[in-house]
């Protein structure tokens, strides 16, 4: 520790500040001209704070956080400002300063761990490299590459310093990558969206360690993420990228809660606040798009999106104001920022339960399986799952990476053939297995939105192609008919009648998004699978797509099998909930019973993990190790390898059947329902599993 | 990563087998009638059905494959019309020769190669890249005897540093063999320069954008470590494989260097073949070269999947 | 429908941003030197291939038994041939043999590899891993052994060289074809047409081949490089085209042996012809392949 600090001078020691980015200009390069994509951006880190910066793709965050070690793209090069760390500025320094700097003083963490590790060194190599670098002999680095990997909580050191990256999973990646970044003890910590590419479980229990070791450590974080929850979980306090400039920027609490910049608002706004629903209202959402990359403004550049903008924000440029303790917005009308008008309606006409459950199904799923073989192993994706769907009901599908949302929508679908065994009916006729032997009506009947909407249009062909063609073939409509009805779906998905004649490529990802609904319900579906349709967009847009499947679900008395990972939409959108863990159904429930409690342990562990933003703090509850393999899963009840409440040898050996523990709501669990809400009315994690403190007890 | 292999091998047999088909369809079916191709459309009829019946063609078409194929794994493949000596023989022969021009090409190309590679790739877009780039563009497609014509006539016969055969004399010792070899091989490495550089560079290229180099480099790590310890050892893993590909086209070239440098390698060999219409020696000339070929991408694969520790121990845990 | 404010969404600005950068994809090669090079050289051979009439001196084909074998002068630029025929001629004229020949080889092997790759992409299973056996077999075969066994058999003429080039390219292209087509099909835009019905066919050509259609355009760049390496190489070891054409390869063979002579230029020229097709034509693919991989 003496040794890596002694690389810094020690009048630096003094200084307060620890990241002090001023006045900071960067353009890329792009064929030929300068694309501006940071516009003097300004904000400092003090000792032992961690300051968060969010925004939406494209603003500029990762950008900064690599101006923060100089690791710039070929084409990118800083023409204005300085970026200094430890009082030292990175822009001017010469390379073996700089490399000095990144060996001792600053350190990062990535978004795709498994990519940042040399897929060809072993684990405890690449972690003791540090070290050396800093000067350390070949058996000491070693040693203290051990220490580093225990600190981050890897079980089996010796056993993981053997291993070559591939076998390690993305949660232990993370912890590795984590280690190499503390071992020179930095002085700031970058961490560019660490936990984006990890499942919620896991994410929960890297942040955990993130908080934990800056405590330890005294590292002072910056800390990018386009997840408000996690920043607000993380940060003390926060700065908002819009367009690379920093529009607003204070104490996470204050910033959040007391927005004063239209953008900040309106953000805020998207995103479903914890535990509200549809029937509560709409969302609000953000109108336009942001300026592309290289786009120059000599006025406010969110004018043009404010609904609050007058002439003088379309004139000049915003000072920063100081409209609180520590509290800055880039904005004229910061005064009456909050009370921005929503850019959509605040509720349908119309509202009430429209989810007519008259006892009949419309889609029933009997005992399906799917065994994938693969390299002559079994892999269960799917095991003895059924579900029904009532006419006009949204279900959501939740659970982890691995879980079989994708492959039970797949099954359902027709495109993935099930074990036989399985039974699919639809409106109580058999359903056939492939999607080549369904009639007509079942064709129209069941229909999806994919994921991402870039690959789920075929990019060579134009608009009204891709729509038309759905309409001919699901409704045999051609000639005027076709054209009419083109226009009809173009207006119920609230697109302009122009976007008809334009290509993908030349569409947002939003207006894609809402192309492929209006593909998907060309044919009068009466269920559409939507398999993560927002997780591919920013919050604003997916706000607006939200507001759209409620909209149409309850115009079109349509029902949805909803799946997503984020736990706070679908809390929003369905009306029931299914909860999945490899391959087996878990819970199912009303949404309010299943979220509200008593829920199923993992059930309990999800909502623990989620990262909220609005609402009050939950119990913390972490799951131990990561999702065991689908190929060879644990015995018994397959959640006992990670099961906080664990009860003992009859969840080894016996796996507990799905039952009806109250009216309509089936927990697969050992524990007696009512044994289970007292354990969670109590609101007390597990006696075992002492679980961190969050961040508010680092501040202090 | 045993299974890996056995497959591997599995694998390399079956195209070997179907290689083996091909080679045989082409030579025994194609010409139709197979003596009165070789002895041309004015010859006695008597005479082809002696031919045919003396080369047996004229059995079924499936015994006459099977009835070669069983020589050939025994190294029998029959007598050669046009040279009237057991087939194996002439190939054991040239197939010596032509290895020791192919060594002499490799040596000097293999280095050059992936040196010219990672020196374009280490000066991206810059004028080395360029004038590496269509140096190996033009090499790529240049063909052999364009190059060796242009050679003979400058190194030969304008500026007389090299002898215009490969043949070194009788008893001459290895030095001039060697000699004798380098303006021939030369043809044969500007080809496999361009292709060796260009993987090369398309490796590096890759390895320097991954993130594990931005790793290493905001380790603190000097441009020659990250590039000695991070780069190199996974941009010259997909090198390995394409050098062994480039047996190949090693081999075809083979056939015309061979020829205008008058060399009796597999390549002489089997262009007599071919225009003495000698099918017994062509068909195992070809046989030969794919066999070279399958080898040399087997030991590529198990060297790159030793290298490759994504291979070596299988999946994750 | 209910009447809901949400906002309708309609091009704007990002959209035309989009659109611009297709464009640029071609100027950006329009621009590129190695675009302009290669294009430079093959467009010298092109209108060669179509205005030897007027360009060649003399006619290519006319022998002069009293002039065989002169050196070039200010009469015959080029010299004169075995038989006495103008050089130069001879090359400006056996561009139109070659410019004809390869790209005429060249397409066979793309419409059939094309229409193979996307059979066996589309439907997989076993008539796909039988195809890339073959495809395995046929590869470790070098292009020229390949051609030469094939030639052998059949016996040399222009039509057979042409056959065998295209014959020899359909498995090879099929792969390339078969590797963009497996790309797309795990595309969600094919799972949504099987979700409409869509047949076979309809989904191959007008749902796949729009989007494998740059890389068969660029692997036709590509091949037509080694098109011309083979019908040349092949042809100089006199299994190609055959006398008396001008084909530079059949020059080179045909004087071949009288350069240890010093008679130099009749087997020069030629060479150098092909030196600079062969360059502009790969110079030009490696443009265009890297401007459509971006």
């Amino acid at each position: 520790m003496s040794q890596t600090q002694a690389a810094v001078p020690p009048a630096v020691m003094a200084a307060e500040r620890v990241l002090e980015v001023e006045d900071l200009h960067l353009s890329f390069r792009v064929r030929g001209s300068d694309r501006q994509a940071i516009h003097g951006v300004s904000f400092s880190i003090g000792r032992n704070e961690s300051f968060g910066l969010v925004g939406e793709s494209g603003c500029g965050k990762s950008t900064i956080a690599l101006c923060a070690v100089r690791y710039l793209p070929r084409n990118a090069r800083i023409t204005e400002g300085s970026v200094r760390v430890a009082g030292r500025d990175l822009v001017t320094m010469s390379m073996p300063e700089l490399r000095r700097m990144r060996s001792s003083a600053v350190s990062m963490v990535y978004q795709n761990a498994g990519a940042a590790l040399n897929p060809s060194i072993r684990i405890g190599e690449q972690v003791a490299e540090v070290f050396r670098v800093g000067g350390a002999s070949g058996s000491e680095a070693t040693d203290r590459a051990r220490g580093m990997l225990e600190k981050v909580r890897i079980s089996d050191p010796g056993r993981v310093m053997h291993r070559f990256p591939h076998q390690l999973s993305g949660g232990m990646q993370q912890r590795v990558i984590i280690a190499m970044a503390l071992a020179p003890n930095p002085q700031l910590l970058i961490l560019d969206e660490p936990t984006t590419a990890l499942d919620a479980t896991v994410e929960a229990e890297v942040l955990d360690l993130i908080a934990a070791l800056r405590r330890e450590y005294g590292t002072t974080l910056l800390f990018i993420s386009h997840n408000l929850g996690v920043v607000t979980r993380m940060c003390e306090r926060v700065g908002v990228l819009y367009a690379g400039q920093l529009v607003e920027e204070g104490d996470t609490g204050t910033v959040f809660d007391d927005p004063r910049h239209p953008y900040t608002v309106g953000l805020l706004r998207c995103v479903p606040k914890w535990g509200s629903r549809k029937d509560a209202g709409l969302l609000d959402s953000i109108p336009g798009l942001p300026p592309p990359v290289g786009a120059t403004t000599d006025h406010c550049v969110y004018a043009d999106r404010c609904a609050l903008a007058i002439d003088k924000c379309r004139q000049e440029y915003p000072p920063l104001f100081d409209v609180g303790p520590g509290h800055t917005s880039r904005c004229f009308r910061h005064e009456v920022a909050r009370d921005l008008p929503r850019a959509s309606a605040a509720s349908l006409p119309g509202t009430g339960q429209v989810v007519a459950s008259n006892g009949h199904a419309l889609i029933e799923l009997g005992n399906v399986s799917k065994t994938f073989r693969q390299e002559g192993q079994q892999i269960q994706g799917l095991v003895d799952v059924s579900l029904r769907i009532a006419p006009g009901e949204a279900l959501g599908l939740v659970g982890e990476s691995g879980s079989g949302k994708s492959t039970l929508a797949k099954v359902l679908l027709g495109l993935l053939e099930p074990d036989s065994g399985a039974q699919l009916e639809y409106q109580g006729k058999n359903l056939p297995v492939k999607v080549g032997g369904r009639g007509q009506e079942q064709i129209r009947a069941i229909q999806i939105v994919f994921q991402n909407p870039g690959a789920s249009l075929n990019r060579r062909h134009s608009i009204r192609r891709i729509v038309g063609r759905a309409v001919t073939k699901l409704l045999g409509l051609i000639g005027r008919q076709r054209e009419q009805r083109l226009i009809e779906l173009a207006r119920s998905v609230r697109l302009d009648r122009s976007v008809l004649d334009s290509r993908p490529e030349q569409l947002s990802g939003g207006l894609k998004q809402r192309v492929a609904i209006a593909r998907a319900f060309a044919g009068d579906p009466r269920v559409v699978v939507c398999d993560e349709p927002t997780s591919a967009l920013d919050v604003s847009v997916q706000a607006a797509i939200l507001n759209l499947l409620v909209d149409l679900q309850r115009s079109k008395g349509v029902s949805y099998l909803f799946i997503s990972h984020d736990l706070g939409v679908v809390r929003y959108l369905a009306d029931r909930i299914a909860v999945l863990y490899l391959g087996r159904l878990l819970e199912v429930g009303d949404a309010e019973t299943v979220f509200g409690g008593p829920h199923h342990p993992y059930t309990e562990a999800l909502l623990s993990a989620a990262p909220i933003l609005h609402g009050e703090p939950k119990t913390r509850i972490r799951l131990e190790g990561e999702v065991p393999s689908a190929a060879n899963p644990p015995s018994g009840c397959v959640f006992h390898t990670r099961c906080p409440r664990f009860l003992g040898d009859i969840c080894v050996n016996q796996e507990p059947p799905l039952a009806e523990s109250e009216p309509g709501h089936l927990i697969r669990c050992h524990i007696p329902i009512d044994e289970l809400r007292r354990l969670q009315r109590v609101g007390q994690p597990p006696a075992a599993q002492e679980s961190p403190e969050g961040p508010a007890a680092a501040k202090a | 990563m045993a299974r890996f292999l056995l497959r591997r091998v599995g694998l390399a047999l079956v195209t070997l087998l179907l290689l083996s088909m091909i080679i045989f369809l082409m030579a025994n079916v194609l010409p139709g009638d197979v003596g009165r191709r070789i002895l041309g459309p004015f010859a006695d009829p008597r005479a082809v059905a002696a031919l045919n019946h003396q080369l047996g063609v004229d059995r079924p078409l499936v015994i006459q494959y099977l009835s070669w194929l069983g020589g050939a794994v025994h190294g029998d493949f029959g007598r050669s019309l046009s040279f009237r000596a057991p087939v194996s023989d002439l190939l054991s022969r040239a197939l010596v020769n032509s290895l020791k021009l192919a060594a002499v090409a490799f040596v000097m190309v293999v280095p050059l190669g992936i040196l010219g590679g990672i020196v374009a790739s280490l000066n991206r877009d810059k004028f080395l890249d360029r004038l590496i780039s269509v140096t190996s563009l033009s090499g790529i497609a240049m063909p052999e005897f364009v190059t060796g014509i242009v050679l003979i006539l400058l190194f030969g016969i304008t500026l007389r540093i090299f002898p215009i055969t490969a043949t070194a004399p009788a008893g001459s010792g290895p030095l001039t063999q060697i000699y004798y070899l380098i303006m021939p091989s030369l043809p044969l490495v500007f080809v496999l320069f361009g292709y060796i550089a260009r993987i090369t560079r398309a490796g590096m290229n890759e390895a320097l954008d991954a993130d594990y180099t931005r790793t290493a480099y905001l380790k603190g790590l000097s441009r020659g470590m990250v590039i000695r310890r991070h780069v190199l050892r996974n941009a010259l893993l997909p090198t390995v494989a394409v050098v062994a590909t480039q047996t190949g086209y090693l081999i075809g070239g083979l056939v015309i260097i061979e020829f205008i440098f008058n060399y009796q390698g597999i390549g002489q060999l089997i262009f007599t073949a071919a225009q003495q219409k000698d099918f017994p020696l062509l068909q195992a000339g070809v046989l030969v070269v794919g066999i070279v070929y399958l080898t040399a991408t087997l030991i590529a694969d198990v060297l790159y999947s030793l290298l490759n520790p994504r291979i070596r121990y299988g999946g994750a845990e | 429908m209910s009447a809901v404010a949400v906002p309708i969404e309609a091009p704007d600005e990002g959209v035309q941003q989009r659109k611009t950068a297709r464009r640029e994809r071609y100027r950006q090669l329009l621009r590129s030197p190695t675009f302009i090079v290669g294009a430079f050289l093959v467009a010298i051979w092109v209108i060669c291939a179509i205005g030897y009439t007027h360009l060649a001196p003399s006619d290519p084909f006319a022998t002069e038994p009293l002039r065989r074998l002169r050196a070039p002068s200010s009469q015959h630029l080029f010299g004169t041939d075995r038989l006495g025929r103008d050089v130069l001629s001879r090359v400006i004229t056996g561009a139109r043999v070659i410019l004809v020949v390869a790209p005429l080889a060249t397409l066979i092997g793309t419409v059939a590899g094309t229409a193979l790759g996307l059979v066996t992409g589309y439907f997989g299973g076993i008539v796909d891993d039988s195809l890339m056996r073959l495809v395995d077999a046929f590869l470790a075969l070098p292009l020229v052994i390949l051609g030469l066994l094939f030639l052998v058999a059949l016996g040399p003429s222009t039509i057979a060289v042409i056959l065998v080039i295209g014959i020899v390219f359909t498995p090879i292209i099929a792969r390339t074809v078969r590797a963009a087509v497996l790309a797309e099909r795990g595309q969600e835009y094919m799972q949504a047409a099987k979700l409409r019905q869509e047949r076979a066919p309809y989904i191959m050509f007008v749902e796949l081949l729009p989007n494998v259609l740059p890389s068969i355009l660029v692997e036709f760049t590509v091949r037509l490089g080694y098109a011309i390496f083979a019908i040349v190489t092949l042809t100089f070891l006199g299994f190609g085209i055959q006398p008396p054409s001008p084909d530079w390869g059949l020059s080179i063979f045909d004087h071949y042996a009288f350069i240890s002579g010093g008679f130099w230029w009749p087997v020069l020229f030629p060479a150098l012809a092909i030196a600079t097709l062969v360059v502009g034509v790969n110079l030009a693919s490696d443009a265009i392949s890297q401007a459509f991989e971006r």
